[in-house]
């Protein structure tokens, strides 16, 4: 008697722990936690956040925290889309760094030609309208992307691949390749501090978007839609969904999030230079996806993960700057070796193995028992 | 004929997930035979096929080639042991040409002659009347040529033996003759042919003998003239032709008005499937089937009820009025729901909850804006988890993790909670155990009692009797008979199947 | 427009056969360059009416040639390549610093390039035909590491001053009769560059492959219908790994053409080849889907791409932006062209 309860409790044990490993959000907090140890032993001072008086002479926060958090928003705010665009079409938007740039340009068009210190109605109506645009441009090419992919039926990374070659330089037509900085200090507000407050805006944009996109998955029926295409069209069509229509769906969503960031990434420089903004940020984007869990080929997918995963990367790249006598280019070699174990861990093969080991295991525990029986 | 065992199958077991695709069959070829393997759909001839030709490998059991005991690894290794294969499905490359599929992955040697190969190629098939060109590529040619050009693969390769898995699905009446004709000198020849195919005459036609399957299992091997053909369609559907007791449920037929306006009806309705264009009507309260062998285009046809298939032409009316069914969503609005055929493929979404598949039809009729609660949803799923017995850990998990028939029973509870007039289950019976199959039919029984339209199909004839009031009967893609009152019994159906000749 | 004649054509000559996938986007493709090339010489003479200027093109586009010829082969067997660019940028680098810091010959920094090449390839084949990982993670992963590594050899610009190699790339390769005439009267003989040379053995060795090899041809069955491909006798696992050793290979000899031309290592070397790559295999009819394509058509895929870059600059539009916009309309209607082929033909059946 004794001996079979304590086995079915070592048993519930193992299954407790299993249900963690199996849970999406594992990886992401393992890596977090993996990082955050590693950087209390090697700087125990990583963490100190402080109250101090910025170069404008406001307080403001600042530390590596924050800098960390600050700087992810973009990420964060992509890896949103990219997760649904994952989930629905089954392949990834490789234009996001590029239509970044255009939606950014469009952004400083509308921008540059007002005169500076205008009065601040009418500076935060031009906001508005040039807000409202560059959301409506990216979403267009975000529409012209999903439109490639469900009514072509191109695979998504070559349907992006179009605006990942041409996207930087129509940003850069848009303004004519001017050098474009704007000088009034209210525009930086939107990517840096807004006086008077000590947290990055781009964080309040970020957790703003967070809050309108889980609104959206509540009321509306996204994520069963999305989920469903991504894992089984033919099955989802007889059920009255239009795939099509769907994967269009989440490109034009994706658009917005670019258009968002787009937004804050001029905000913080209160400039742009077409040929380097947000670069690379398309792979990281993609590499926050796979890190949350998400099944790169499509359907199920889980935000949350994505999103922890965004931070995840961007904690891994500051701290990879950390150390001074890695060049900030070759932070990607370290990114790679994460990558791959992500992928090998995760990869369908490494799931077999771990699979039959575990039916072994219990065909060995069936034949003990049988074994006992007879005894 | 002689009579060596050029091919020998003893015991041979295959499992899949859940499912025993087949359980302890044995299989003999003899030298210079034409031997057909017949049994419905998921009686596991294709198991049997692939496991020979080393696609799957085999859990249990021993083949012996020409007295040899063989392993057979891959496809490959069965090329090369003298095993030439044409598959049910086209398995050749559409991207490559005519004479490159004939020849590729059986040629020596690193480099290619294409003068060569193209000349022997065009031989070839000048020889077998195959009207394509070598040096056309695959997917040009019509399905037709395709299947003739894997045949010309195999019928050229040294072989001893020779698997043709329903090769004559897509010829005409003249390809089938030629196809035959080379058939006959091969087995002159030595070559042990095995055959499958549904359509019993050509069966009648070139083979000398017959193993018949049935769920996995061996039901027998026959000499040819001592098994006729309604004997073979009855041994295929599992009833013994003696006792066929009658155990037609006559469900209060009376009750059904069948002057009024019907339900559901369809005037000259033409899908793009390859099916004639049909009239079709159901009432009130009644259960209807289609019923023919695979491929007659009873699938095709419902699937065009429902619009699930392009629909090129024909009037449509729900309860006397006209109206437009152009996709899924249209026939759903309409009160039309469709289990389709294929579970796998068409049914479920994998690895949603049970509780997401199950709210999926009605949630997609609610629209996209008006998501179900939590709360709303658990109820639903609860109550159909219920009212079905459905036997999961939890809703939460995953459909693709159930069995078989519960994934049926979960799609099943899709579309009973979408609250249809007119339900159409295609094969809601297939690949499941007989508890399940059971209730399914009590619930089609119950379902019609309280006044919905039903459209039944099933392979098994029996189920067929014992839950419907009138039978559609089809062959070749076109409907050939109606049954109804006495003529629904075994004996009739068959005959109608088979093609008017009755024992 | 050419698709329209195409039809039409087969419609005429029954019993010939009609035109293969390939075939018919080779034609399209090397239509649309002589077309190109010959609005060129009419309308903006500048430099195309010199034969100079077609082989400053060839000189200009050595390595991205043999680069596409690699991802051409791997995009037949349904996969795709991404790291090739950063490999190239690997290689410059990796050569660079073994001649100047590391007193390495010429013969080994060959040898040299092709290692780095083939480990690539090897690695990468091994994760994605034997692991069974998606292509595009795995090389999404070589792409990051190769970008790490070539700033861990060295972070700044090396310049090559070691004289045999500097002497090498200096080599041109006169071609005879095909020089012109400048404007002081002097005449001026066409050249190429040894790297060319090297490139066209590469195409004509790879085209041979793909055309008179059973390698070649379960490229193309691999890409066509992977299970078919099983069926038919063919070893998929192998025959994809292959390719991406034979591209990994390709890599090494295009970075290493890159670097003669180049003449130094940079971490900004070959930035973004890889998608050029992609373009120009798909411009010159491969189709990522598979089974479809020929290196033929990724010559004339290398060519037009250069070619509508030169248009492009001597229309005076200097500014870089409007090349990639042209090459971003060019491959967007190639795309369509074919995806818009292949559903029809899909449809007909």
């Amino acid at each position: 008697m004794t001996t079979d309860t304590k086995v079915q409790s070592k048993g519930s044990a193992g299954e407790f722990f299993g249900k963690i490993i199996r849970n999406q959000l594992f990886i992401p907090i393992v890596a977090l936690t993996l990082l955050v140890i590693f950087n209390l032993i090697s700087d125990p001072g990583f963490f100190k956040i402080a109250l101090e008086p910025s170069s404008t002479g406001n307080l403001i926060l600042s530390g590596n925290l924050i800098t960390i958090i600050d700087n992810a928003s973009e990420l964060v705010i992509l890896a949103i889309g990219m997760t649904l665009v994952t989930s629905a079409s089954g392949g990834q938007d490789i234009s996001v760094g590029a239509t970044i740039a255009i939606a950014g340009s469009t952004v400083l068009r509308i921008v540059k030609g007002y005169a500076p210190d205008i009065p601040g109605s009418q500076f935060a109506g031009m906001i508005i309208v040039s807000f409202l645009l560059c959301v409506v441009v990216s979403a267009l090419f975000g529409a012209f992307n999903g439109a490639l992919v469900a009514f072509f039926k191109i695979q998504p990374m070559v349907a992006t691949l179009i605006l990942f070659t041409a996207g930087r330089s129509i940003a850069a037509w848009i303004n004519n390749n001017d050098n474009i900085s704007i000088n009034d200090k209210r525009f930086g507000y939107f990517g840096n501090f807004i006086p008077g407050i000590p947290v990055p805006t781009p964080v309040f944009i970020t957790i703003f978007c967070i809050i309108v996109i889980a609104l959206v998955l509540k009321f509306t029926n996204l994520r069963l839609y999305s989920q469903s295409v991504g894992i089984n069209a033919s099955s989802s069509r007889l059920n009255g969904i239009n795939p099509k229509m769907i994967k269009l769906l989440t490109f034009v969503i994706l658009g917005v999030c670019v258009a968002v960031c787009g937004f804050i990434k001029v905000s913080r420089t209160s400039s742009i230079t077409y040929s380097v903004i947000a670069n690379n940020i398309e792979m990281d984007a993609i590499l926050a996806v796979a890190l949350g869990g998400n099944n790169l080929g499509g359907g199920k997918f889980n935000l949350t993960s994505s999103v922890l995963g965004a931070y995840v990367i961007q904690f891994l790249t500051t701290t990879l700057y950390k150390f001074k006598e890695i060049d900030s280019s070759s932070i990607s070699a370290y990114k790679a070796v994460v990558v791959i174990l992500l992928i090998i861990i995760s990869s369908p093969f490494v799931r077999k193995l771990i699979e039959d080991f575990k039916n072994k295991r219990e065909a060995a525990k069936a034949e003990a028992a049988v074994g006992k029986e007879k005894a | 004929m002689k009579d060596s065992a050029v091919l020998e199958m003893r015991g041979i077991c295959k499992f899949f997930p859940g499912v025993r695709a087949l359980e302890n069959v044995d299989f003999t070829l003899r030298e210079g035979e034409i031997h057909a393997l017949m049994g419905e759909n998921g009686a596991g001839k294709s198991t049997l096929i692939k496991v020979l030709t080393g696609v799957y490998p085999k859990d249990g059991g021993d083949v012996t080639l020409s007295g040899q005991p063989v392993h057979i690894k891959s496809p490959q290794d069965a090329q090369n042991k003298g095993i030439a294969t044409v598959y049910q499905e086209i398995t050749l490359c559409p991207n490559l040409t005519v004479a490159e599929n004939m020849y590729i992955g059986r040629t020596s040697g690193p480099f290619t002659n294409w003068n060569k190969i193209n000349s022997s190629a065009g031989k070839l098939l000048d020889e077998l009347g195959i009207p394509a060109l070598p040096t056309e590529q695959l997917g040009n040619c019509s399905i037709a040529i395709q299947q003739m050009v894997a045949i010309a693969r195999a019928v050229d390769m040294d072989c001893k033996v020779l698997i043709l898995d329903e090769p004559t699905s897509s010829l005409d009446e003249q390809e089938v003759q030629k196809l035959f004709n080379l058939m006959r000198d091969l087995k002159a020849k030595g070559v042990g042919i095995i055959f499958v195919t549904h359509f019993l005459e050509q069966v009648y036609e070139v083979c000398d003998r017959i193993t018949v399957l049935r769920d996995g299992k061996l039901v027998g091997e026959y000499v040819i003239e001592d098994l006729p053909r309604v004997q073979l369609v009855s041994k295929m559907l599992g009833k013994d032709f003696d006792d066929m007791a009658e155990i037609k449920n006559d469900a209060d037929i009376e009750k059904i008005d069948y002057n009024g306006v019907p339900v559901y009806q369809a005037i000259n309705l033409t899908g793009t499937t390859g099916i004639k264009p049909f009239d079709f009507e159901i009432h009130k309260g009644e259960v209807n089937g289609f019923t023919g062998l695979l491929g007659s285009g009873r699938s095709e046809s419902v699937r065009a009820i429902f619009g699930a298939d392009r629909v090129a032409g024909g009037t449509v009316k729900i309860d006397g009025k006209e109206v437009k069914i152009r996709k899924p969503l249209d026939a759903m609005k309409h009160g039309i729901s469709y289990l389709p055929e294929d579970r796998k493929l068409d049914g479920i979404v994998g690895d949603l909850s049970v509780r997401d598949n199950i709210i999926l039809a009605l949630q997609v009729m609610k629209g996209f804006f008006k998501p179900f609660s939590r709360a709303q949803a658990e109820k639903f799923a609860d109550e159909y988890i219920k009212l079905l017995s459905i036997k999961t850990a939890s809703q939460d998990t995953p459909i693709k993790s159930l069995s078989g028939g519960n994934q049926q029973k979960v799609i099943l509870a899709r579309w009973l909670l979408a609250n249809p007039q007119y339900l159409i289950l295609d094969e809601p019976t297939r690949g499941i155990d007989v508890g399940t199959k059971v209730e399914i039919q009590k619930l089609v029984l119950k379902l019609a009692s309280e006044g919905k339209s039903i459209t039944f199909i099933s392979s098994e004839i029996d189920e067929m009797i014992r839950t419907c009031s009138r039978l559609v009967v089809m062959r070749d893609g076109k409907v050939v008979g109606e049954l109804k009152g006495d003529d629904l019994n075994q004996n009739k159906i068959m005959a109608t199947i088979a093609g008017g000749e009755s024992k | 427009m050419s698709v329209n004649t195409n039809a039409l054509g087969s419609n005429k000559l029954k019993r010939r056969a009609s035109l293969t996938d390939t075939n018919l986007l080779l034609i399209i493709t090397i239509a649309v360059f002589i077309v190109m090339y010959i609005c060129a010489v009419l309308f903006l003479k500048k430099g195309f009416t010199k034969p100079q200027m077609f082989f400053n093109i060839l000189n200009e586009n050595a390595s991205l040639l043999v680069l596409s010829c690699g991802m051409t082969l791997v995009m037949i067997t349904g996969g795709i390549d991404i790291s090739v660019g950063q490999v190239t940028s690997l290689v410059c680098m990796a050569c660079a610093v073994h001649l100047e810091k590391n007193g390495g010959n010429v013969f080994t920094s060959i040898l040299l390039a092709l290692g780095i090449g083939l480990a690539f390839g090897i690695v990468q084949g091994f994760l994605v035909a034997y692991m069974e990982f998606q292509p595009f993670i795995v090389t999404l992963a070589g792409l990051f590491f190769a970008k790490g590594m070539t700033t861990i050899v060295c972070s700044d610009r090396v310049p090559v001053t070691y004289e045999p190699f500097v002497k090498l790339c200096r080599t041109e390769i006169t071609i005879p009769f095909l020089g012109s005439v400048n404007k002081k009267g002097i005449y001026v003989p066409a050249y190429v560059e040894v790297g060319v040379i090297v490139a066209l053995i590469v195409v004509v060795v790879l085209f041979c492959l793909l055309r008179w090899t059973k390698l070649g041809r379960n490229f193309y069955a691999v890409g066509g219908n992977n299970q078919s491909a099983n069926m038919l006798g063919i070893n998929v696992k192998l025959t994809k790994f292959l390719a991406h050793v034979l591209c990994g290979l390709c890599a090494g000899i295009g970075g290493y053409l890159f670097f003669l031309h180049a003449c130094s290592g940079s971490p900004l070397h070959a930035q973004g080849a890889e998608m050029n790559a992609i373009a120009s295999s798909i411009i010159g009819g491969t189709l990522l889907s598979g089974g479809v394509g020929n290196i033929a058509g990724t010559l004339f895929g290398v060519l037009s791409l250069s070619t509508i870059k030169m248009i492009v600059t001597s229309l005076g539009l200097e500014d870089a932006w409007w090349t990639n916009i042209t090459v971003g309309v060019m491959l967007c209607i190639f795309l369509l062209v074919q995806s818009v082929i292949l559903a029809r033909k899909n449809n007909k059946k």
